[in-house]
């Protein structure tokens, strides 16, 4: 039996903007929403259109990111001749190399694509966030007997610049394609979504892969091409909650929106549910003195003190008197008694001694680097301990495995960078 | 190592539970906000390394079954070994219902002779501890006994719960010389907590000797009768155990939850206590949420006020409503300005708005499972 479609998730990207919440790890394995990490909305988004192979292609340390799909249990795709299947880069007889482009990452695996041998394969990106139906995607492409069609989104003009721009008559028929334009006249976005025929995604990853100075890139490279070769391209208008956390304020930001009242991106939908590995923790308990107020609490979790506004994922422990506002604050942490945080992301298995402060004061440049650290919010790195009476300004970042005694004051001001030297493997 | 394998009993019929196991297994009443009463004595064989588990069950055991599954969250879905259901079935030799727990094991005594484990850990499904049995086994092997019970002086029990359980009296040597079940007056307060250590082909000897005489029951027809004649020997639990007897423990023992030190005895200080998934969003508090002193599982969303209590996946608490002192299991919906005080709602309850039930700490009101107040 040909199987009909299969997905290829690209998750190889060093997601850079967001500075050291992606210096150990791969941004689709970054946690997300108080229990999940961003890759687990695609892979969902697969089973639950059913689509049950799934190719995983990764690239920049993916070890958490292995650990993490594993053989696909959580998402049902532990399967005997499908599944879930990670395609990292490899070695050949010649010489081995690594995937220089989104294209190329697919170009490198065609031998995967061909062992399904699908009719059609759908490419996805692993650092999205949103809940779609993939397979009315497919109809919409079979109808219109497209070559290729690109799920495309309506976004504000003045952030057209950041995206691949797509030009389409009202039915959704493609007449042109810009890569990051400067200056936008279209405000309909691809979201980095293409279903393909089969044999027109290898015949074009073979012939991109021969063009001199090509970067091998879907948007910049392969759908251009399919445009002047005249082929049969579709846009599919979604017109759902759908977020690229990018930076680090969008990340921020599309957290955030979880904790409305009746959230534009629902969470609680059993007909779409969304899979991750469940912690083995108890439900989570909030004391006497505990308080909690528009927040997302984890299992495992031990509040004592004061939550409002905030994302807490699994196994924190927020101890008396401390108050958390406007936070994220990753798993396996600690907050200390008296401590206050405010509009701080905390990564994992951090510790923040007694008494400490952080997000005091006004907002002031980031001295390492004010491209990626432009907001208030103040980054906190996993397996840092910050020790106790810290004052820590806005914007300021501190650096994974970060141990008391780097920590070189008791008052971090504002802007401040504390970061490691070295790659963070040691 | 040692080499073990596990039987865990589910209880048989009774409604000592009212409400709540009047169509499941005692084994598999809700707990705790998320946990099954078995997962207990399941992550607890888990923990003490042992991967060969039968689970012989007869009564309700429909809600059990759908939650052991193939044993995949206790990593009992093995190719070799793993988790067993053993349900009653009927051959020429007769009905197949289970007489009694000797029988059940009796019964499925191919199952017992195709392992190949040297002991087997027997517990109850409907006990709430966290125990690692490594160390009992090194004392049933100290002690070259026969069989080894696990047993507790539960100082914290009134009398009147003791009559339901079994007292032993034990000698100098911890060798137990006097086992009486369920006593009207109990002459001490060292109970059995009805984990047995025995060796596999010894307990494969004494059940076919029971089953010749036409005896049903581990303690009753094997252990006491063969008190003098088998080296059984009591090993001394000092940490938690609760027994799910009776509607007031299974209140009480949820609300110990609530006190950090059991919390943490039951589910941090050792091994791990395993459950099966819901996959379940984290749990929602919105803006006019007011929970104190709660255990709060995944899923739930929150705009009421709730103390003392234990909310399992799930449960939605409207505006103005006023939880106290109270359990509300798996999806159950508590309207707006509806007050509960004592009371324990099972599964997919839904207390329409400015309801006021209350119960009493002694005789907590139970509503049943898809109940509409």
């Amino acid at each position: 039996m040909t199987k009909e479609i299969i997905a290829l998730i690209l998750a190889g990207g060093t997601g850079t903007r967001l500075g050291i919440l992606t210096k150990l790890l791969a941004k689709p394995a970054v946690l997300y929403g108080g229990k999940y990490r961003i890759i687990d909305f695609t892979l969902s988004n697969c089973i639950n259109s059913g689509i049950d192979t799934v190719g995983v292609l990764t690239q920049y340390r993916p070890l958490q990111l292995n650990n993490h799909i594993g053989i696909g249990k959580p998402w049902d795709l532990d399967r005997m001749n499908c599944g879930v299947t990670i395609l990292s880069p490899f070695t050949r007889q010649q010489k081995g190399e690594w995937y220089s482009g989104t294209a190329d990452a697919v170009y490198q695996n065609l031998h995967y694509i061909d062992e399904q041998n699908p009719k059609y394969v759908i490419v996805l990106s692993g650092d999205h966030i949103y809940k779609m139906n993939y397979s009315m995607m497919l109809d919409f492409h079979k109808k219109n007997n497209a070559d290729l069609t690109i799920s495309a989104i309506q976004i504000p003009l003045e952030e057209a610049h950041r995206y691949g721009i797509i030009h389409a008559t009202d039915e959704g028929k493609i007449y042109g394609f810009e890569e990051k334009p400067p200056e936008p006249k279209s405000n309909l976005a691809s979201m980095g979504v293409y279903i393909f025929k089969m044999d027109v995604l290898k015949k074009c990853l073979i012939e991109d892969r021969s063009i001199e100075g090509s970067s091998h890139d879907f948007g910049k490279n392969i759908i251009p091409k399919l445009l002047n070769d005249g082929k049969n391209l579709w846009a599919y208008t979604f017109s759902g909650y759908w977020r690229d956390v990018g930076t680090i304020q969008a990340y921020y930001e599309s957290n955030m929106d979880l904790i409305t009242r009746v959230p534009q991106f629902n969470l609680f939908d059993h007909n779409w549910k969304i899979y991750t590995p469940n912690p083995v923790k108890p439900a989570h308990y909030i004391g006497e003195s505990g308080y909690v107020s528009k927040s997302i609490i984890s299992e495992g979790c031990m509040i004592f003190g004061q939550v409002k506004n905030s994302i807490i994922f699994p196994g924190v422990t927020i101890e008396e008197n401390a108050f958390i506002e406007d936070s994220i604050i990753m798993s396996k942490s600690t907050v200390k008694s008296g401590s206050r945080l405010n509009c701080t992301i905390v990564g994992e298995k951090t510790t923040l001694g007694r008494n400490v402060r952080t997000g005091i004061g006004d907002y002031a440049e980031n001295i390492f680097n004010s491209e990626i650290y432009k907001t208030k919010i103040t980054v906190i790195g996993s397996d840092t301990i910050v020790p106790d009476n810290t004052n820590i300004g806005c914007n300021v970042v501190i650096d994974n495995k970060i141990s008391a005694q780097d920590i070189p004051s008791s008052n971090i001001p504002s802007g401040y960078a504390l970061l490691k030297g070295g790659d963070g493997n040691v | 190592m040692y080499n073990t394998m596990g039987i865990i009993f589910t209880g048989g019929k009774n409604n000592r539970l009212k409400e709540l196991s009047a169509e499941r297994s005692i084994s598999a009443v809700p707990f705790g906000g998320k946990y099954r009463a078995i997962d207990f004595a399941l992550s607890n064989m888990i923990n003490s390394g042992i991967r060969n588990v039968g689970i012989p069950t007869q009564y309700n055991f429909h809600s059990l079954m759908d939650h052991l599954g193939s044993g995949k969250e206790w990593d009992l879905d093995r190719k070799n070994d793993g988790l067993f259901i053993l349900t009653p079935y009927l051959s020429e030799y007769g009905t197949g219902w289970y007489k009694g727990n000797a029988d059940a094991m009796y019964k499925n005594l191919t199952f017992l002779n195709r392992s190949n484990e040297e002991f087997v850990v027997i517990n109850q499904g409907y006990a709430i501890y966290n125990m690692n049995y490594i160390d009992m086994l090194k004392h049933h092997v100290d002690k070259d006994a026969d069989v080894t019970i696990s047993c507790r002086y539960m100082a914290d029990f009134p009398q009147e719960y003791l009559c339901k359980l079994g007292i032993v009296e034990t000698d100098s040597d911890k060798r137990i010389i006097d086992i009486q079940e369920k006593p009207l007056n109990p002459k001490s307060n060292f109970v059995s907590m009805g984990v047995y250590i025995i060796k596999r082909k010894l307990l494969i000897t004494l059940l076919e000797e029971s089953a010749a005489h036409g005896y049903y029951e581990f303690v009753r027809d094997i252990l006491v009768k063969k008190v003098k004649e088998l080296r059984i020997y009591s090993y001394e639990w000092k940490g938690y155990w609760k027994p799910l007897c009776n509607i007031q423990l299974y209140y009480q023992t949820n609300m110990e939850l609530l006190n950090p030190s059991v919390r943490y005895e039951l589910f941090m200080k050792n091994g791990r206590i395993f459950t099966k998934v819901k996959d379940e969003p984290p749990a929602k508090y919105n803006e006019e949420a007011l929970v104190r002193n709660a255990v709060v599982a995944d899923g739930c969303i929150i705009e009421g006020r709730v103390e003392n209590s234990i909310l399992f996946r799930g449960v939605n608490v409207q505006r103005g409503a006023v939880i106290n002192n109270s359990i509300i299991m798996q999806d159950s919906v508590i309207c707006e300005n509806t007050s509960l005080d004592y009371c324990i709602l099972d599964k997919n309850v839904v207390i329409t708005p400015n309801k006021q039930l209350k119960g009493d700490k002694n005789w907590p009101l139970i509503v049943g499972k898809n109940v509409v107040v």
